[in-house]
Formats: structure tokens, C-alpha cells, sequence
């Protein structure tokens, strides 16, 4: 299955993906792993940007033949909360393939009673 | 970098050595095991030089017994610097067996921890780093809630 | 409420320098992930999927208009503008930055506010009864002992790299409303029976993968041993619980192993020990100064009549979220953070800021904040609470919703956590959705839902607990009942296999249609339940039993 690494930048904590020896924040962007040695390669060197204090903990996922990852943890760092469409990287751009929003319907509304401007705040 | 013995704040050598379990005793001031102190107490309390015992983070200073008056160190063991037994058994050394000798730290411990380590009664560390460091990771908090081994006034006292 | 003096203002101040050094040689590489992640949770610092998460302590549940106006003002300025009310009485800000978490930190300072001990493997901020100096059943007001307790365990150099974490609750009510028996340690205000106050003390109660009810250690601490007596049961978790295995680390474990007998007898060595030495005593002039600052307020002499509103919805609103408060011609009034379909326990700046003002123009000196993640006003005078209603009304902040099905505790699920298997919150919000036309003919109902075995959630004390699970990457929820956190407490017991993410509001929906046709008058779905047992409720939950069956 091909396969993408990521990883938390230390010092804002963003979901970055590896790219050509250096860290993308969006995982349209992320260079995807065909074959199992080229994952493990760039892990290897991923190594090199914990000991530089970039990113934490780096690790390899897997994505679906439609360049979904597998596992939903990973569609939730890609585009942030399913409840909340109006925070994290789905915020700014779509970061999936195809990405028309989480599957949840009904789920990605602002947070209920938020007013928008503080002027609107009757009191 | 290099380990260094700080002992009250200030570089010191160290006049102990380590003896494995089955190595031959050299002349002076020796650190055992505890399986060794107990497998060789009379000898070993026999000389007249200097005695250390090192224990396990699983072993409580309690097993010493009565041996612990002809100790002049103990030394206590950090496995890891996330195992925080020791810390307790500090505190007994120096609270409940009234141990006036040396409490030492070896193993892996970490800067931010030195002063919870005074306080509860260590006074000597094998560590990297320097006594200015070391001076300085006293400095960090100035007041203390809680009484302890050290004694200090606590800011419960100082409200008085 | 307490007040820092020059000791505590100075404590909160040097340890968020002390903080801003760790950063600092964290991000030089100093300090490696391994070695700053302990140090950086005893400050509440996470790295959660998409960001750090910082949880900031509330002791004991009360807040300020002051400090609510500087959480508002952290959430706009360091993080995406609303934070999360959790379950033992924090508040979490999603987003902020490593790099700005110690300016975050000396800004709270100037407020009094701090997150030491917010997380870690040490002892946890310490929760009190939310209806804490306002309840009718209380004895005492348990904050001065919370306090004590607070400022006892801050940086304690013999218990901070404990086996687990420590949790700590106090109560000085009759009825449980601080979850006493699922806590590490938990301290009861009761009287003996020469009428002197004193602390009941259990231990032994938690969550997570093995949950267990506390037992009583401590039938009667005297007033001054309190602390001698805490450290002597910390010291003996610190030196036997066990840390060859992270699941059975907790004091839960051990005390469950030892068994009530041994333990008393380990802790009573402990106890006698630094009782003798003396220097741990709770002097009466501290015990004093410090529960003059929770001093109730001068309740006015008001007229216990009860208020009238032209909003029709008002008389709901009373009904579910107004509680009987020991002064004459107050309440005690809930406000949700459970909106029909929101996010449980989230609450946004503007919120903050509105509740800020709502305090002062009110003239209410604090609020709380509850373990059922919804905040509270502990002083209303009842003659204010139609006017109170209309401005939480406007902030979308009166839900009437308290105790109701509706108000559901859950915890940040997969949707933030990196522990998470799944999700919670929109389990939570579809559940809401659909129940929230019947809630008042369901009664008081307690859903409690986590999005994994940790139990954030507190999944095993709801009447109705949901605990997500991972099936090979797909979401699935198991159901259990007949849990409680209250002065019945109890475990809930698992139901048998889960459901998926599309069956679990159906599920639940069956399970409390049945509720409805099995219960005799009054009874609550947990009385229901702890009459007739699971299999009734199993029969329904499961479509392809009911199909089996028709």
C-alpha cells in the first residue's frame, strides 16, 4: 500500500508531510511511497529533522487506492476537526483528494451559539 | 561529556569505587551491591575503610537494617529519570533512619530535578553539568510549600 | 475566592520562567522529546493531532469576571478563539504554539491562574463540588480544604514522578456531585459523632482500561492530620505501585491487589510516622486565613417567591437548571454547554467575555465550572433570574438541558486527541439531536461518552456510557449502563458487541424507548435499569435480535 510520512513541527505543533528531504503542511502536497524501501528510506532521513529540533516523532501511513488515507485519525490531521469545518486545514484549501467536507452530515457547524462579531453581543 | 561528582555544590573526587558483585575488594573505600553486603557482611563490615552500598530503584533502604549505621554512602539508582522511587527512599534515609551520611544520585536523572532531589535529602550527584548549573536549578523556585528532608522553613512558616 | 499573597504570586511566577527555560532548551535541542514530554505535561502541555493543547487548572471550579476576561483574551490572542471545559473542572485551548505557551502562562499568572499539575504523573489539579458554599447539603465548603490540598502538592519533591497520575477530589456535601468514588483519592468533610469535623478519606477509585470504586481508608482524619495523612498514602503508592506496566500503574491497582487491610496498615505505618514528626501539621490559624477567603458572600434577605418571566421557555429553563441554594431567596443556576447539537463543553470568547459581564452586572463574585463540563452561577438571587435567562438566552447559553439526556459529558474523541480511536463528539451531537424533543419526558438521564479506553469520557459512570473503539481502522461503539458518579456510584456493565458509527444513535434510541414503556412512576432510567437488569435493553438494541424476535 503506498504510504506518506508525517510528523508535528515542534515549535507550532502543525501536521507537516514529507516532501523531497523537507516538510509540507498540506497532504495534497506530500510525496507518496510506492514501495515499502522508499517509506523506510525517508523515515531514516526524517530522523535527521528530529535531531535538528524541526518535528516530533515522525511516522509512515498508509493511504487507500484513492489517495485517501486508510485510517481515520489521518483524514482528521489532514483536514482538521469533523465537527469544527471552520478550523484546521480544511479552513483554508481542501487537502484530499476529491475532499468535499468530513462524512459527517450535519457535523461541521461553528461552535452553536458563537456570535461572529462581539458587537453583536446584545447586553 | 564527562560525569562528575558534585557533592554540596561544589566538584569533588570521588573517594569510592564501585566493586562489581564477584571483583576483587581493592584497598579503601568501597561501594557494594546489597546482594554483595549481604553475602559478605562480615568482611565487609570488618575493614576499616569507608562503606557504600548501591541500591535498586526496587530496593528499599529499609532492607538495610541495622547495617545502615556502619554505612558512610548510600548511593541510589535512577533506572530512569521517570522512576521516582527514590525520591521516597531519600526521604526515609534521611526522616525515619536518620541516616547522616551520604545520599548520592547515579544513573539517569535530569537537571529540572535536582532541586526536588535536595530536598528530600540527597547531597551528592553523579552528574553532568556544572556547579553553577547545579547552583542555578536550586535558584529556579525560591519558596517551598511543603516540608521535608532539608528542613527549610516552608511558606507556611514564613506566613507566620 | 483565594488570593494569592506575595508566597503564591511568586511561586506561580518563578515556575512559569522556570517553564519558559524548558521551552527554551527544548526547542535547542537540550532537552530531547523524551526528556521535556514529562516536564512539559506537569505544566498541561500536550502535542494532540492537530497542535499542542494546553490545559489550564480552574482549582476547585471557580473563576472570576477577571479571569474569565483573560481566558477570553488568551483564546483570541494564542488560540482560535473558544476553549473546552473538561471533566475535571480545566479549561483546554486547542491550538496555542510552543514558542507562545509561556507568555500564555505569564499572562495567567497576572490573574492567578496557572496550569501546574495539569497533567503528568504527579498530583493532578484538585476538584471540589461544584455547588461548593451553596449547596443545601453541604456541611462545609470543601475549596479551603481543596486548597490546602492545592498548595500542599504543588511541587511536591517526593511525589512528582509517581508511578501514574494522582487524582484528588473533596466534598463536603451529602449528595456526590464530584465523583468521589472514581478518583485516586478522594476527601470527604463529614462529622463524627462527637459532632467535630473531619475527613473521610477513599482511595483506590478510577477509570480507564480496569475501572474501580474507591474504599475507605481514612474513617476519621482529624482536622490537622489531613496532609500527614495524604502524604502517607502517596508515599506508599510511590514506593509500591507497580512501573513495569503503564495499564496497572495507577493506585486503583494497587490498593485492589492489596486489598482494604493491607493498605490500611501501610498507610497507618506512613501516617503515625509523620503525624509524629509534627512538621505537616495543618495549623488551625492557616487551616483559618485560608477558609476566610471562601467565605460565603452576605446573602441580601430576599423573598423566596418564586420569579415569573413572559418567555414561555423560562419556566423549563427553572425547572431543569436551578437548584435549591442554602440562603433564603437564591438559587443555584446551571448554564449549559450543551447546546442541541453542539459540541459539549466548548464555549467561545465572546461567551467568556459575556459571562465576564453577566457576574458583574449581576453582582456575583465568581462562577464554577462542573465535572459535567457546564458551568455554574452559585449565587442567583431568584428575584434576577428571569433577567439572568434572557442574557444567557441571548448567548446561547440557556439550553435547558441540565441532568437531561441531552447533556451529555464527552470527551475531545478523534476529532483533536492523539490517544483517541474514535469519535465522540459528533456521537454526542446526533445523539442530542434526536432526543431532544422527548428530554423532559425522559428525565434525568446521564450519557457519558469517550473515544477510547482512557475513559476522558467517563464512559463507565453513565447511566448510559458509549466507549469508541477501532475495528480495524472503522469507528465502533460499545454501549454500557448502568454506571454512576454520584453517591450511588457504580460501574456500568457492558452490554456485548459494538455498534458501528450509523447504528450507535439507534441503538441508544431503542434503549431508552424501552426505558420509557418498562418504568414505573418516577423511576429514572438508571432505577429502571438496576430493577429489571440488561436483558431487556440488550433485546431491543441489537436490530438483528429485534428482527429475531418479530
Amino acid at each position: 500500500m503506498a504510504q506518506v510520512l508525517t510528523s508535528n513541527r515542534l515549535a507550532d505543533g502543525d501536521v507537516v508531510y514529507w516532501r523531497a528531504g523537507d516538510w509540507v503542511p498540506a497532504l495534497e502536497d506530500a510525496e507518496v511511497f510506492a514501495e515499502e524501501s522508499e517509506a523506510k528510506d525517508a523515515l531514516a532521513e526524517a530522523q535527521l529533522s528530529v535531531a535538528a529540533n524541526k518535528v516530533v516523532a515522525p511516522y509512515l501511513f498508509e493511504l487507500r487506492g484513492d489517495g485517501r488515507p486508510v485510517q481515520e485519525r489521518e483524514i482528521i490531521r489532514a483536514l482538521g476537526p469533523s465537527v469544527r469545518s471552520d478550523l484546521g486545514k480544511q479552513a483554508y484549501a481542501p487537502t484530499l483528494p476529491g475532499f468535499a467536507g468530513h462524512s459527517y452530515a450535519g457535523a461541521t457547524r461553528p461552535l452553536k451559539g458563537e456570535v461572529k462579531n462581539s458587537d453583536d453581543v446584545s447586553i | 561529556m564527562t560525569t562528575t561528582l558534585i557533592k554540596n555544590g561544589c566538584v569533588c573526587n570521588d573517594d569510592y569505587t564501585f566493586v562489581a558483585d564477584y571483583a576483587p575488594l581493592p584497598e579503601g573505600a568501597v561501594v557494594v551491591t546489597l546482594t554483595r553486603l549481604r553475602r559478605e557482611r562480615g568482611e565487609l563490615l570488618a575493614r576499616n575503610t569507608p562503606l557504600g552500598v548501591k541500591l535498586a530503584s526496587d530496593q528499599s533502604p529499609e532492607a538495610l537494617g541495622s547495617d545502615l549505621d556502619h554505612l558512610s554512602l548510600v548511593v541510589l539508582e535512577f533506572p530512569k529519570f521517570r522512576d521516582g522511587r527514590s525520591f521516597s527512599w531519600a526521604r526515609l534515609l534521611r526522616t525515619r533512619l536518620c541516616f547522616k551520611g551520604e545520599i548520592r544520585a547515579t544513573g539517569d536523572f535530569l537537571y529540572d530535578q535536582l532541586a526536588f532531589m535536595v530536598r528530600v535529602g540527597f547531597d551528592a550527584f553523579e552528574m553532568q553539568g556544572s556547579p553553577e548549573a547545579f547552583g542555578r536549578a536550586l535558584a529556579e523556585i525560591s519558596n517551598v510549600y511543603q516540608p521535608s528532608a532539608d528542613g527549610r522553613k516552608t511558606i507556611l512558616d514564613l506566613r507566620r | 475566592m483565594y488570593r494569592y499573597d506575595e508566597f503564591d504570586a511568586a511561586f506561580v511566577s518563578e515556575r512559569v520562567e522556570q517553564f519558559r527555560h524548558q521551552v527554551q532548551r527544548r526547542l535547542t535541542g537540550e532537552l530531547n522529546e523524551d526528556q521535556f514530554k514529562p516536564f512539559r505535561l506537569m505544566n498541561g502541555l500536550y502535542l494532540q493531532l492537530h497542535a499542542y493543547m494546553l490545559r489550564i487548572a480552574v482549582p476547585y471550579g471557580t473563576l472570576s469576571a477577571r479571569q474569565l476576561r483573560m481566558l477570553a483574551h488568551i483564546a483570541r490572542k494564542y488560540d482560535k478563539g473558544y476553549g473546552h471545559f473538561t471533566t475535571r473542572q480545566n479549561i483546554q485551548f486547542n491550538w496555542p504554539k510552543l514558542v507562545d505557551v509561556p507568555d500564555i502562562l505569564a499572562e495567567l499568572a497576572t490573574v492567578e491562574m496557572h496550569a501546574i499539575q495539569t497533567s503528568g504523573n504527579c498530583i493532578r489539579n484538585v476538584t471540589a463540588d461544584h455547588f461548593a458554599g451553596a449547596a443545601k447539603d453541604e456541611i462545609e465548603d470543601p475549596r479551603p480544604v481543596a486548597e490546602t490540598i492545592r498548595q500542599w502538592s504543588s511541587l511536591h519533591p517526593e511525589f512528582s514522578f509517581l508511578p501514574r497520575k494522582f487524582k484528588i477530589a473533596v466534598s463536603g456535601a451529602s449528595h456526590d456531585r464530584a465523583a468521589l468514588r472514581f478518583h485516586d483519592l478522594a476527601v470527604e468533610i463529614v462529622k463524627n459523632d462527637a459532632g467535630e469535623t473531619g475527613y473521610r478519606v477513599l482511595v483506590g477509585g478510577g477509570m480507564g482500561r480496569t475501572p474501580y470504586l474507591s474504599y475507605v481508608v481514612g474513617d476519621f482524619v482529624a482536622r490537622p492530620d489531613l496532609l500527614a495523612f495524604l502524604e502517607a498514602v502517596l508515599r506508599v503508592y510511590n514506593e509500591n505501585g507497580r512501573r513495569d506496566n503503564i495499564y496497572k500503574a495507577r493506585i486503583k491497582v494497587l490498593a485492589h491487589t492489596l486489598g482494604p487491610d493491607e493498605m490500611r496498615k501501610l498507610i497507618a505505618r506512613e501516617f503515625a510516622e509523620i503525624k509524629a514528626a509534627g512538621t505537616l501539621q495543618v495549623a488551625e490559624a492557616e487551616r483559618k486565613r485560608i477558609a476566610a477567603y471562601f467565605a460565603p458572600p452576605e446573602f441580601d434577605v430576599l423573598s423566596d417567591e418564586t420569579p415569573h418571566s413572559a418567555d414561555p421557555d423560562f419556566a423549563t429553563w427553572l425547572k431543569t437548571n436551578t437548584h435549591p441554594h442554602r440562603a433564603k431567596g437564591y438559587a443555584i443556576a446551571t448554564i449549559s454547554l450543551k447546546p442541541i447539537g453542539g459540541v459539549p463543553g466548548d464555549c467561545s470568547h465572546q461567551q467568556l467575555d459575556a459571562l465576564a459581564a453577566l457576574l458583574d452586572d449581576f453582582a456575583m463574585a465568581e462562577l464554577r465550572v462542573s465535572h459535567e463540563q457546564n458551568l455554574v452561577l452559585p449565587h442567583v438571587r431568584k428575584k434576577d433570574l428571569p433577567a439572568v435567562f434572557a442574557r444567557l438566552k441571548s448567548l446561547g447559553l440557556a439550553t435547558a438541558n441540565a441532568g437531561l439526556v441531552t447533556d451529555i459529558i464527552c470527551c475531545p474523541g478523534l476529532d483533536y486527541c492523539d490517544l483517541a480511536n474514535a469519535r465522540s463528539i459528533p456521537v454526542a451531537q446526533r445523539i442530542s439531536e434526536r432526543l431532544a424533543a422527548r428530554q423532559e419526558e425522559i428525565g434525568e438521564l446521564k450519557i457519558k461518552i469517550s473515544g477510547c479506553i482512557n475513559a476522558c469520557g467517563h464512559h463507565h459512570a453513565g447511566h448510559i456510557g458509549i466507549l469508541g473503539v477501532d475495528k480495524k481502522g472503522v469507528e465502533f461503539y460499545q454501549l454500557q449502563l448502568g454506571g454512576s458518579a454520584a453517591e450511588d456510584a457504580a460501574i456500568g456493565e457492558i452490554m456485548g458487541p459494538g455498534f458501528g458509527e450509523h447504528e450507535i444513535v439507534d441503538a441508544v434510541e431503542r434503549v431508552i424507548d424501552a426505558y420509557l414503556k418498562l418504568r414505573r412512576d418516577g423511576e429514572r432510567f438508571l432505577d429502571t435499569y438496576r430493577r429489571i437488569g440488561m436483558e431487556p435493553f440488550k433485546n431491543v438494541a441489537y436490530l438483528e435480535q429485534l428482527h429475531a424476535a418479530h
